[in-house]
């Protein structure tokens, strides 16, 4: 396979995943703007800073409100990771690597690129809001449904599952930072009994509040809400499943081409990280040093297995 | 059909079975094949305009319908021209024979643009230049073809030869069990043989094809990545490629690995920045001294443009002559090179179809039946300046087929092209080829990037 081919998989899926973690995003926010009369400025603010755009958004707008960061987030090409931006890029990657895709996968891609960006034409009202999320989230998973359906289980397969699982891990950590710490100015107060709606946010925001309930049933507090989210390997969302999903898809790889790269190194270490750890003990390590470490280290793994695989030189 | 009393004879099946269809049934069908082409992504992109516009060509449900018998004569036509332009490039490039028989003026090839010194004295693989034409052929008659033109430099518009068959046969399957058309599916098979063997002789084993493409914002890429994927080949672009050890390689997952064969879908001036165009990204540097030393195969050739010239065309009678020693099948539109006759073309531009040399997709031409007095005026201007950068031809009387409207069959225009594959084992024709036709009521001019549209091409079983 082209290089070239690999990166632009990679970051086709990539570019989905981000867009349905968008939307994910402003529908947490959306409710707790909704739930709360007065003062969601800060909400609208961490929505823009979970989704690392706040140094884009701040140039261009000064108010953290509803239609500045709604509009920001899903329609803005000057940001490039709004929806708008992403499922265009994702389909740009899609045409790149089209002799890669099966027919059900480009038809996908190419269909939710004009729904989305008709859908997107003109701002979205609030009454219209839900539907227009509930469309994105849909459309990635038709995406989604057309890999798992129809894709041969090769390198190919394995581009598209790394980059979805890079960009999904690096999402859910900056989610849980971000809102964590916010909920809990200092660590003394971790594991003390929280604002449940908060709470719920936050586990809506990876699509978790109801699997929660199922999965934990147990009351929302901080320990058991961090568990879920970082180290549950039945939770799809969770740092922990991730990491999982990076090394098989890696170990995949080097099955196929026989032959082992750093990239597979780096991700067993990162795995190996959270396996068989206790959230009590990341939580006295410090939640946020832990996450700060976990980005980077997403971050670096991404950059080498652009490396490894010839993506660009 | 189409207004006239009779039925012309290849459309007799046709005709029977279009006048039992539910005429709201078909505009039905004609809906579902837009959205179909819109989905799948067959689209063109229009120079100029912002790449959020990515355009449809329309595609007309009726097909246009040539009998065996004509078929046969025209095939025969145009193999004899392919040879006759592939025999001409070896000799412009090597003993120069048709110029010292004083046939075709030296003028003409020593100042043409297209013609490149870089590849006199080679000789390409297998002596294949052209390896893949494109003929544009009208019709004014039965069994009445002229061509309009030869693209022997990158011809495009295959993928919509075989994607209009594949949805006439989605859309109409019943059709195809009356009416015996002669399969158009080999054309990506045939394609990767007849590269594959044109490969270079230092290729050892199975030959590697790779397309190589300009990139996805070129405006036929829809065409570049349906060929890769239908030949089973990598579609690369310029920084995909480097030269090791003296072959030109792609970077791939595994390290990098040899091409032996390139069909490339970029011009020859963005073909090597080290040759041509120092500022092109789009090629591979060096690319043209792995191609002298004989690594590697470029199909088509560089320079073949010195053979689809307008102005060399009006010497293609001739040159069918000098090389196969035969009167040419195929007629040629009569035309006047404005250098030489630029009186009689100024006093006739408004029955005149007037061209630029060099011109190609439609623009800068004047259809003077058509135009304006202020256009025909502006263009007169601009042809005093240069009339050696012009030729004119008559409107011919063309014929005619049906298209489907909102108010039922109406007659259009049309032109054909039918491609051509050659390789040092022979030349392979389609069956068929690409029909465009002029929407507009009345208008000549075909191509896609002027309002143009797409039919389906049959030709009959004997």
């Amino acid at each position: 396979m082209l290089g070239k081919t690999a990166g632009g998989l990679y970051w086709m899926f990539r570019g989905l995943e981000r867009a349905e973690n968008n939307a994910r995003l402003i529908e947490a926010g959306f409710r707790i703007a909704l739930t709360r009369s007065t003062n969601t400025e800060t909400e609208w603010k961490s929505v823009i800073i979970t989704s690392a755009a706040q140094q884009g958004f701040t140039a261009k707008h000064s108010e953290f409100n509803s239609t500045n960061v709604i509009d920001y987030l899903l329609r803005d090409t000057d940001n490039p990771s709004s929806v708008l931006s992403v499922v265009k890029q994702a389909r740009d990657n899609a045409r790149l690597v089209r002799t890669a895709l099966t027919t059900e996968v480009w038809s996908a891609v190419n269909e939710t690129w004009m729904l989305i960006t008709e859908l997107l034409k003109n701002p979205i009202a609030d009454t219209d809001l839900p539907e227009v999320l509930s469309i994105i989230r849909q459309q990635s998973a038709l995406v989604r449904g057309a890999l798992h359906g129809t894709m041969l289980r090769n390198d190919i397969y394995d581009f598209c599952r790394l980059g979805t699982f890079i960009e999904r891990m690096d999402s859910t950590a900056r989610i849980i930072d971000v809102k964590y710490y916010t909920l809990l100015p200092s660590p003394s107060l971790v594991g003390s009994r929280m604002d449940n709606v908060q709470w719920e946010t936050l586990l809506r925001s990876v699509s978790a509040h109801r699997s929660y309930r199922w999965a934990v049933e147990d009351d929302y507090t901080a320990t058991n809400i961090a568990n879920f989210l970082v180290l549950d390997r039945r939770m799809p969302r969770s740092l922990a499943f991730c990491a999982g999903q990076i090394v098989e898809n890696l170990d995949y790889l080097s099955e196929e081409y026989n032959d082992r790269r750093p990239s597979l190194d780096m991700a067993e270490r990162m795995a190996a990280r959270l396996k068989g750890r206790d959230i009590h003990s990341i939580i006295e390590e410090g939640l946020h040093d832990v996450l700060g470490t976990i980005i980077s280290d997403v971050a670096a793994l991404g950059a080498q297995i652009e490396k490894d695989y010839r993506f660009i030189h | 059909m189409m207004g006239q009393d009779s039925v012309r004879t290849p459309y007799v099946d046709y005709d029977a079975w279009f006048s039992k269809q539910d005429t709201t049934r078909l505009s039905r069908k004609a809906q579902e094949a837009e959205a179909f082409f819109r989905r799948t992504g067959i689209t063109f992109n229009v120079y100029g305009q912002s790449d959020a516009e990515e355009r449809l060509i329309p595609f007309d449900l009726v097909p246009r319908i040539l009998t065996a018998a004509e078929w046969a004569k025209l095939s025969r036509g145009i193999d004899q021209r392919v040879r006759a332009i592939n025999a001409f490039l070896h000799d412009i490039y090597n003993r120069q024979d048709i110029l010292r028989a004083g046939i075709i003026p030296v003028e003409l090839i020593q100042n043409n643009d297209a013609f490149l010194p870089q590849m006199i004295g080679f000789s390409p693989p297998g002596d294949v230049y052209t390896h893949i034409i494109g003929t544009d052929i009208v019709c004014t008659g039965e069994g009445e073809f002229y061509v309009l033109e030869d693209n022997a430099r990158t011809p495009s518009g295959v993928s919509y030869m075989l994607e209009n068959r594949e949805t006439m046969l989605q859309m109409f399957p019943e059709l195809f069990s009356k009416i015996k058309v002669q399969p158009v599916s080999d054309y990506p098979k045939n394609l990767r043989r007849s590269l594959a063997a044109s490969a270079p002789a230092s290729c050892e084993g199975r030959p590697t094809v790779a397309v190589l493409t300009p990139g996805i914002h070129n405006s036929a890429y829809y065409e570049h990545s349906f060929l890769a994927d239908q030949m089973g080949v990598e579609l690369v672009e310029g920084h995909d490629l480097r030269i090791v050890d003296g072959k030109i390689a792609m970077r791939t997952t595994e390290g990098h690995k040899v091409i032996d064969v390139i069909y490339r879908r970029i011009d020859d001036e963005y073909l090597d920045p080290l040759t041509f165009n120092p500022d092109s990204l789009l090629g591979v540097p060096g690319i043209m001294d792995v191609y002298r030393a004989g690594n590697v195969t470029i199909a088509n050739a560089p320079g073949t443009g010195v053979a689809d010239d307008k102005a060399i065309y009006c010497y293609m009678p001739e040159i069918v002559e000098f090389y196969t020693g035969e009167r040419a099948i195929l007629k040629n539109v009569q035309t006047f090179r404005c250098s030489d006759s630029l009186q009689y073309v100024l006093d006739n531009l408004a029955d005149l179809v007037v061209k630029e040399v060099h011109g190609s997709g439609g623009y800068g031409m004047l259809v003077g039946p058509a135009a304006s007095k202020q256009e025909i005026e502006d263009f007169r201007a601009k042809l005093k300046a240069r009339p050696s950068n012009y030729i004119a031809q008559p409107t011919l009387s063309l014929s005619t087929v049906p298209i489907f409207t909102d108010a039922g069959l109406a007659p259009r225009h049309v032109d054909l092209r039918p491609f051509a594959l050659m390789s040092p084992q022979g030349v392979n024709i389609t069956p068929g080829g690409l029909t465009r036709v002029a929407l507009k009521e009345g208008s000549l001019v075909v191509n896609s990037s002027q309002g143009g549209g797409t039919k389906d091409t049959w030709v009959l079983e004997d």
